[in-house]
């Protein structure tokens, strides 16, 4: 018999959850190697820039609430995107969603809070924008379900649809004649404001810990989760099963909208406290990244939320104490995708080592039976 | 099947010491492997034998952990399926790789080393024409591949290989997917490949082909080689004990039929096919409780159609389907799923199981709706996990573990996955498309006695089956459908292989000769 070992590429009987741990961590320090090379290229040092990035985003009870609440739309619509996602339905109309229910509530805001008794009007915005956000995705879902039309395009083409109506509206009719032609809508009602604890943290955290935690729930231990999972993996074998494929498909975008219009929601209601530009800033579009990193696991959702946000903050934070580009905290989130999406083949494949003992062994366990 | 045996031919794969490793297997152990030109090699072997890992490696797909390779004596290094391309090296797998959207002559110019940037299409398709002509393997190279049955889907896989000058044919279980007289015309392609000099290897797990398409025979068991054969020297009975390791039963005990109300009710269906071509014209059927009705017939001629009509996965056009008296015409699956019908698909890769998904929860993927999988409105993991650790061991499935995705598991073993969760989840009627198709000897019989189990339940099966033997022993009665229509229906004692063959060529049982009809077999 030949001695020696063999060096195989294998794949893994089953995805390794260490890896599943592993590989987007080590794939994260993996992109700071790259991004440091940029770095050096123009001529800062790097350990120098991403000490000053941590404490930019995490070094005061400022900063670290700043990056919360940065974090707490990428939270919220990572956790919308992330229902679609699980079927493969390509929702990527998350930043349509989240303005159209940014313009939902500030129009319950605006326009019926005088109507309505004080403790609804909050409750009152914040439901008829995630219901907004709901029917926005709704359209693509069912137009998907019914009649197979690629998800991919509608729910982009809509953001558009979405963004331009909003900035219709507080350019034009809602423009606050008070506000010295500034485009905007007037203030929201008191009665609207969504509560802060601390700076300009609002409630919208709270939210969306409870969505990671029921979503969490629902996707491991409901009949529904078990559909979307199937219906992802395989629509052929879920009609095969009398899975009613197009109500899943509903229902699940109306809860995937409806979280995403929550998060525009409570941007309007949280933060600005009226309808003005910056609401759409790219929140739904970076969801796809966190969900992504996330594996489409909701809690999960929340940390790499709050890892993006940080380094937006902190390229923020580096551009006004070093005098660096911004730029630096979107090329960290852009080349944190890169390592993940490579590492991602360890999850399923592995290197080992055999040696021919082992083989051997191996050979024994396999001959048991037959051998003589 | 030719004269080549005796032609003193040289050697032109040599595999030597092959040893292929996967996790928690060894696949291949010291594996050495002869072919001549100009032969055609059975190789034979039960599920997981090894057969096909020997194969694949030999076509580039998979590497050996040690090892080497010759080919027409010279030692070479097959990286990948191109290298064995270049060397003349082809095989059709058990599971086709065709693009279903991609037509028969895209599919197959689709990677070859001299396409153009723009591919003169009727160029190549006259060539596909003329080697189609010469081989006898009839198929429009203008027609997409779904809309071709698994039979037509299998002469484009070796029209890809013949465009591409292949001199070493392998097919893997090529049969398995075939009916007889398709078979017949395989043997008559691969004995005009072998006279221009081709060499084939053909890996199978039944005797009878062994019997008729080889020159010679090598047998595997458990990755390991038995032994290697002149095909003339040797029989059936001899061949099942090396492959097996210990003698087969080839008869099953099936007792009288108790029949019981009809549970199945078919009244005058008419479908259409994917292309929406008549599939059924006027289907009328009953299976009562207790009974097994055989379905023969070539495939695609209504089979799964009549399978999809039943279970709401089809449009009934006209006439009625009644399960136990309720009629559930068109129908969403659910609930004709609820109404006690399970389905083993025909096409069980892509309908019945989820690859990416873990052995446990396919096996769930019937009984999560309700107690004890589902309760109090969540999921029971832990149920679900001992019901499918049940389930593996009742049904012998070979997995890792119950968490492994089925993906990884054998074509075999992946059939039992399926078999075990509809045989667990009927309740009355049992719809079961080609359920022995690509499982060995011991698994087949397996199948077969939990049928009949099933029968003995009360429940009532319609068996869909191209295996005659099949049909014989496990069914009472025999419909024979041709043209999405039924010839007849005749209790299966009473039927002959000669009678079933002019049925399935189209002969109505009331125009087959009277002394047919009364030379009744034992």
């Amino acid at each position: 018999m030949e001695c020696g070992m063999h060096l195989v590429f294998e794949k893994r009987e089953s995805r390794s959850r260490l890896a599943a741990v592993l590989v987007p961590v080590a794939s994260f320090f993996a992109s700071l190697l790259l991004a440091a090379i940029l770095l050096l290229i123009t001529k800062a040092p790097p350990f120098f820039t991403y000490a000053a990035m941590f404490r930019g985003a995490f070094g005061t009870w400022a900063n670290l609430s700043e990056t919360l609440v940065k974090a707490i739309p990428l939270m919220l619509t990572g956790l919308g995107v992330s229902i679609a996602f699980r079927m493969e339905f390509w929702n990527i109309g998350a930043e349509g969603q989240l303005c159209l229910g940014g313009v939902a509530a500030a129009w319950v805001a605006l326009f019926w809070a005088g109507g309505l008794p004080h403790w609804m009007v909050l409750p009152a915005a914040l439901c008829i924008g995630a219901l907004a956000g709901a029917l926005w995705a709704g359209i693509p879902a069912a137009l998907n379900a019914y009649l197979n039309v690629n998800e991919t395009l509608t729910t982009l083409m809509l953001n558009y649809v979405a963004v331009l109506f909003s900035e219709h509206l507080y350019y034009g009719p809602w423009r606050d004649p008070k506000g010295y032609g500034f485009p905007g809508t007037a203030p929201l009602p008191e009665t609207a404001w969504l509560l802060r604890l601390t700076g300009r943290l609002h409630l919208g955290i709270v939210f969306a810990f409870v969505l990671a935690g029921i979503l969490w729930f629902g996707f491991s231990r409901s009949r529904w989760g078990f559909e979307t999972s199937i219906i992802g993996k395989n629509r052929t074998v879920a009609r095969f099963l009398g899975i009613d494929i197009p109500r899943t498909i509903l229902f699940s975008l109306f809860l995937s909208g409806a979280i995403s219009g929550l998060a525009g929601a409570c941007e309007v209601t949280g933060i600005s406290r009226r309808l003005q530009q910056g609401l759409s800033i790219g929140y739904g579009y970076t969801a796809i990244i966190v969900s992504w990193l996330a594996q489409l696991n909701p809690i999960a959702v929340l940390f790499v939320a709050v890892l993006i946000a940080a380094l937006s903050v902190g390229g923020d934070q580096v551009q006004m104490s070093m005098g660096l580009p911004a730029a630096v905290g979107l090329l960290l989130q852009g080349l944190i995708l890169l390592p993940m999406l490579a590492g991602a083949l360890f999850t399923e494949y592995r290197f080992r080592l055999i040696h021919e003992n082992a083989l051997s062994k191996l050979r024994a366990a396999a001959g048991k039976e037959p051998s003589k | 099947m030719n004269s080549s045996q005796n032609r003193q031919s040289r050697p032109i794969v040599e595999m030597r010491g092959i040893t292929k490793h996967f996790p928690g297997v060894l696949a291949n152990d010291h594996v050495d492997f002869t072919l001549y030109e100009g032969e055609v090699l059975a190789l034979l072997g039960e599920n997981g034998a090894g057969k096909s890992t020997l194969m694949n490696i030999l076509a580039g797909l998979y590497r050996q952990d040690s090892g080497e390779i010759h080919i027409d004596t010279k030692p070479v290094s097959i990286q990948s399926p191109r290298d064995a391309s270049v060397l003349g090296i082809g095989m059709v797998h058990q599971n086709f790789m065709l693009v279903s959207t991609m037509t028969v002559a895209e599919n197959i110019v689709l990677g070859t080393r001299s396409l153009s940037f723009v591919p003169d299409m009727e160029c190549i398709r006259t060539r596909i024409r003329a080697l189609s002509k010469r081989y006898g393997l009839q198929v429009d190279p203008g027609a997409y591949i779904w809309q071709l049955s698994v039979g037509e889907q299998q002469r484009v896989e070796i029209l890809k290989l013949l465009y591409r000058d292949v001199r070493i044919l392998i097919l893997d279980e090529p049969t398995a997917v075939l009916t007889p007289q398709e078979s017949e015309e395989l043997n008559k392609v691969i004995t005009q490949m072998i006279g221009e000099g081709k060499s084939a290897v053909f890996i199978t797990h039944k005797m009878e082909e062994v019997m008729t398409f080889s020159n010679r025979v090598q047998v595997l068991r458990k990755g390991k080689p038995v032994t290697v054969k002149k095909t003339s020297a040797t029989n059936p009975q001899e061949l099942a004990r090396l492959m097996v390791g210990r003698e087969v039963l080839f008869r099953l005990d099936k007792g009288p039929s108790q029949l019981g109300h009809v549970v199945l009710d078919i009244q005058g269906v008419h479908t259409i096919d994917d292309r929406g071509y008549p599939a059924l014209r006027g289907i009328d059927l009953q299976i009562r409780s207790g009974e097994i009705l055989g379905i023969a017939g070539v495939a695609g001629n209504g089979q799964r159609q009549l399978a999809e009509a039943i279970t709401g996965l089809r449009h009934v056009e006209q006439g009625r389907v009644l399960i136990n008296g309720k009629d559930l015409t068109n129908r969403a699956p659910l609930e004709i799923i609820r109404a006690g019908v399970s389905h083993i698909p025909a096409d069980r890769i892509s309908m019945g199981i989820v690859g990416n998904m873990s052995v446990a929860h396919n096996l769930a993927m019937k009984g999560y709706r309700k107690p004890p999988l589902f309760q109090v409105g969540v999921l029971r993991p832990r149920r679900i996990l001992n019901f499918a650790l049940r389930l593996i061991s009742l049904f012998q499935i070979s997995t890792p573990r119950p968490q492994t995705e089925v993906k990884f598991l054998s074509g075999g073993n992946i059939q039992k996955t399926i078999l075990a969760r509809e045989i667990d989840a009927c309740r009355g009627l049992l719809i079961a498309g080609y359920p022995s198709r690509g499982l060995d000897v011991g698994a087949t019989e397996a199948v077969r006695k939990r049928l009949l189990e099933q029968r003995e339940a009360g429940n009532a099966i319609l068996l869909i089956s191209e295996d005659l033997e099949e049909l014989y022993t496990i069914s009472d009665r025999i419909a024979v459908l041709y043209e999405g229509r039924i010839m007849g229906i005749i209790p299966s004692h009473r039927t002959t292989t000669h009678m079933l063959g002019l049925m399935m060529a189209g002969v109505e049982y009331g125009s087959l000769p009277e002394e047919l009809k009364t030379n009744t077999t034992s």
